[in-house]
């Protein structure tokens, strides 16, 4: 069996200014194992949009990242609202990001369509009123 | 001979350490490791910023650089005095007074950095203005910033303004012009640089961007500053002019001075090795948007704050901004100064892995995965007493082979625990059969060698540990 190394992070959910550290935290991994920096980049963007949707749509949740061989595996999962319209939460520009939240510079309505962009395999697994599973690969 | 990428220029004065672990938790690259009592810095995590210098409450970390007496090893010299030594004075209304003095010293010619850096600033214009479509662009003038984003941001490389700093282009242009003055061999001409920090010293021996240095010496400004003063006496009117440079050269020595020549408003300042850090990151993540330019210095308030001068950097700034309230904008132009070459960079400057653990990526992630095991086996309170700055930097260093988990004072701690409770569970035993067998005895043996030799090394941070780099 090939080697693999799993990592954990828990993100609070009313924490803005926290939002971003899981993500730095992950990149500076990579670098020390050598991984390229467009994979890292990669990595660091679709994690971070990631983990601040956990923190504005869903009251935090729980991040795994996984790094074997070929690939490096990211799970999102949270407890949140759910996502009604999967098609129409994916599409540029769509947002229900409150007004609050937008004067802080969020609710482009860019964050699932650039994890998807920047990462090679995409996955959501939804429940109204459960919660959120995301599941992003990049390829090595 | 082959040029020392990781030269550096701040170093450890053995002989005034005292092993107190200050240092180690400010180096921004975690770069230094007490052992054996001792603050050595790691060569190639060492970044040149200087911050253990500013931190050490006992002078143990210092820059090393010239003499001023490597004055006499040329037939002619030429002083280059960085802006920043021109605020080091009060109430300085003249520039010349201070080039004047630099003559009386001893130097047969002065060349001022902020001239050169009007011309770098004119190019680095053109250059944005022509690549508009690659910027972000980050300044490459402070070698500290590019020595970071070497070890830590290798996606960031591409960004560096590929244009060479002021002081380089400075040597190249009094250089050329002192050979034309005194038909002189290009070696027997002095380029002696009169620098505000370390970082430049190790630039002019191993300079980045470019094969080899212009500047022969690089001097500090706090040795040359009081020297100056008797000679700063002078009647003006008795000056020979010699300043040239206005606003923008000058201003270079200020954070925000090397944005202010581009004439852009789209722009970042950053200064201090924290923030830049912190740029640097949200750069790496594209959560800047909207810049052309990112100016970052390494030390607080600029170079005005770097480690070699005497004066306090904000003071220093209201003085710069005082001097050059009336000079015009900029004195210099590129198309009137033939002496000054290309002003490109010749050389890439390439990524080095030095935090990467393992030589390929399976043998990391096996590396990695030992760290992580180790990491939490230490109580996490990063206390320093192992020597090196956090449990996870000591985990890595185990890994590395440069360390041992009993460095650790706490795991020491649980093992003599383990071993006193093993000799009481033996001596009992003692007690119940009346004699003990061989082996126990044996085994009883070395529990107490292995106390022994654990609590001889217990006290004295990294004890156990092996060189991990000489100084001199
Ligand atoms: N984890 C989640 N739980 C519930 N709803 C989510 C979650 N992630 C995204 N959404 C929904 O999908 C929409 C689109 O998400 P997306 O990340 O693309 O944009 P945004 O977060 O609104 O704005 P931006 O990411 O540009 O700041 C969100 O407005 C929200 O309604
Ligand atoms: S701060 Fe560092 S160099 Fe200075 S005495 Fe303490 S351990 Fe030694
Ligand atoms: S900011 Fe200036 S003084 Fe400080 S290290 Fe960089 S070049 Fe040297
Ligand atoms: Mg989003």
């Amino acid at each position: 069996m090939s080697e693999q190394l799993t990592f954990t992070y828990t993100i609070d959910g009313n924490d803005f200014t926290r939002a971003g550290e899981a993500s730095s935290s992950v990149k500076n991994k990579l670098k020390m194992l050598g991984v390229g920096s467009d994979a890292i980049r990669k990595v660091a963007i679709a994690m971070y949009e990631g983990e601040i949707n956990m923190v504005i749509h869903a009251d935090g949740g729980v991040i795994t990242v996984s790094v074997s061989d070929n690939d490096i595996t990211m799970v999102l999962a949270d407890k949140g609202p759910g996502i009604p319209d999967i098609s129409k939460a994916m599409q540029e520009g769509y947002s229900t990001a409150r007004e609050e939240v937008r004067s802080l510079g969020f609710g482009a309505g860019m964050g699932l369509p650039n994890m998807k962009r920047f990462t090679d395999e995409m996955h959501i697994d939804t429940e109204l009123g459960k919660g959120t599973t995301i599941t992003m690969k990049v390829h090595l | 001979m082959d040029k020392d990428k990781f030269m550096r220029s701040v170093r450890l004065k053995e002989s005034a350490c005292q092993g107190c672990i200050n240092c180690i938790k400010h180096c921004p690259t975690q770069a230094i490791r007490v052992h054996n009592g001792k603050a050595h810095i790691i060569d190639k995590f060492c970044i040149d910023c200087g911050r253990c210098i500013r931190y050490c409450p006992h002078h143990a970390k210092i820059a090393v650089y010239d003499p001023l007496s490597v004055i006499n090893n040329f037939k002619y010299t030429v002083a280059l005095p960085a802006p920043s030594l021109y605020t080091q004075y009060n109430n300085l209304t003249n520039v010349d007074i201070v080039l004047n003095a630099l003559l009386k010293l001893g130097f047969d010619d002065v060349y001022e950095v902020s001239a050169a850096a009007e011309l770098v600033s004119e190019a680095s214009r053109e250059y944005i203005k022509e690549h508009m479509d690659e910027a972000p662009f980050i300044s490459s003038a402070c070698p500290s910033v590019i020595r970071l984003i070497r070890v830590k941001f290798p996606s960031l490389i591409s960004r560096l303004l590929p244009i060479k700093a002021p002081v380089e282009v400075a040597a190249e242009i009094a250089r050329a012009r002192a050979v034309k003055k005194t038909g002189l061999d290009p070696e027997d001409i002095g380029i002696i640089f009169i620098s505000p920090c370390p970082s430049k010293v190790s630039y002019a021996k191993a300079p980045l961007g470019i094969e080899k240095s212009n500047i022969d010496n690089v001097v500090a400004i706090k040795d040359v500053y009081p020297l100056l003063l008797p000679h700063m006496k002078q009647d003006e009117s008795q000056l020979i002019p010699l300043s040239s440079s206005g606003r923008i050269g000058i201003g270079w020595s200020n954070a925000g001075g090397e944005v202010a020549g581009l004439l852009t408003e789209n722009y970042l300042a950053a200064d201090g090795i924290v923030n830049i850090l912190r740029v640097l990151e949200e750069l790496e993540d594209e959560k800047l948007h909207g810049l052309t330019f990112v100016e970052l210095s390494a030390c607080n308030g600029g170079c005005v704050g770097g480690t070699l001068t005497v004066e306090n950097a904000y003071i220093a700034t209201t003085k710069t901004k005082r001097l050059v309230k009336y000079q015009p904008v900029s004195k210099n132009h590129l198309s009137e100064n033939p002496d000054a070459g290309n002003l490109y960079w010749a050389d890439n400057v390439e990524y080095e892995p030095v935090f990467r653990l393992g030589n390929t990526f399976k043998e990391s992630l096996k590396m990695m995965s030992d760290v992580e095991e180790l990491t939490a086996r230490f109580p996490g309170l990063d206390c320093g007493s192992c020597g090196a700055p956090t449990c996870q930097t000591l985990a890595e260093d185990i890994v590395r082979g440069d360390a041992t988990p009993n460095d650790c004072i706490y795991v020491l701690r649980a093992n003599i625990a383990d071993l006193s409770h093993k000799i009481k569970d033996l001596a009992s035993k003692q007690k119940t059969d009346g004699s003990l067998s061989d082996s126990s005895s044996e085994l009883l043996d070395s529990y107490i060698r292995t106390l022994t030799a654990e609590l001889a090394s217990f006290g004295v941070p990294g004890h156990a540990r092996k060189e991990v780099s000489k100084e001199e």
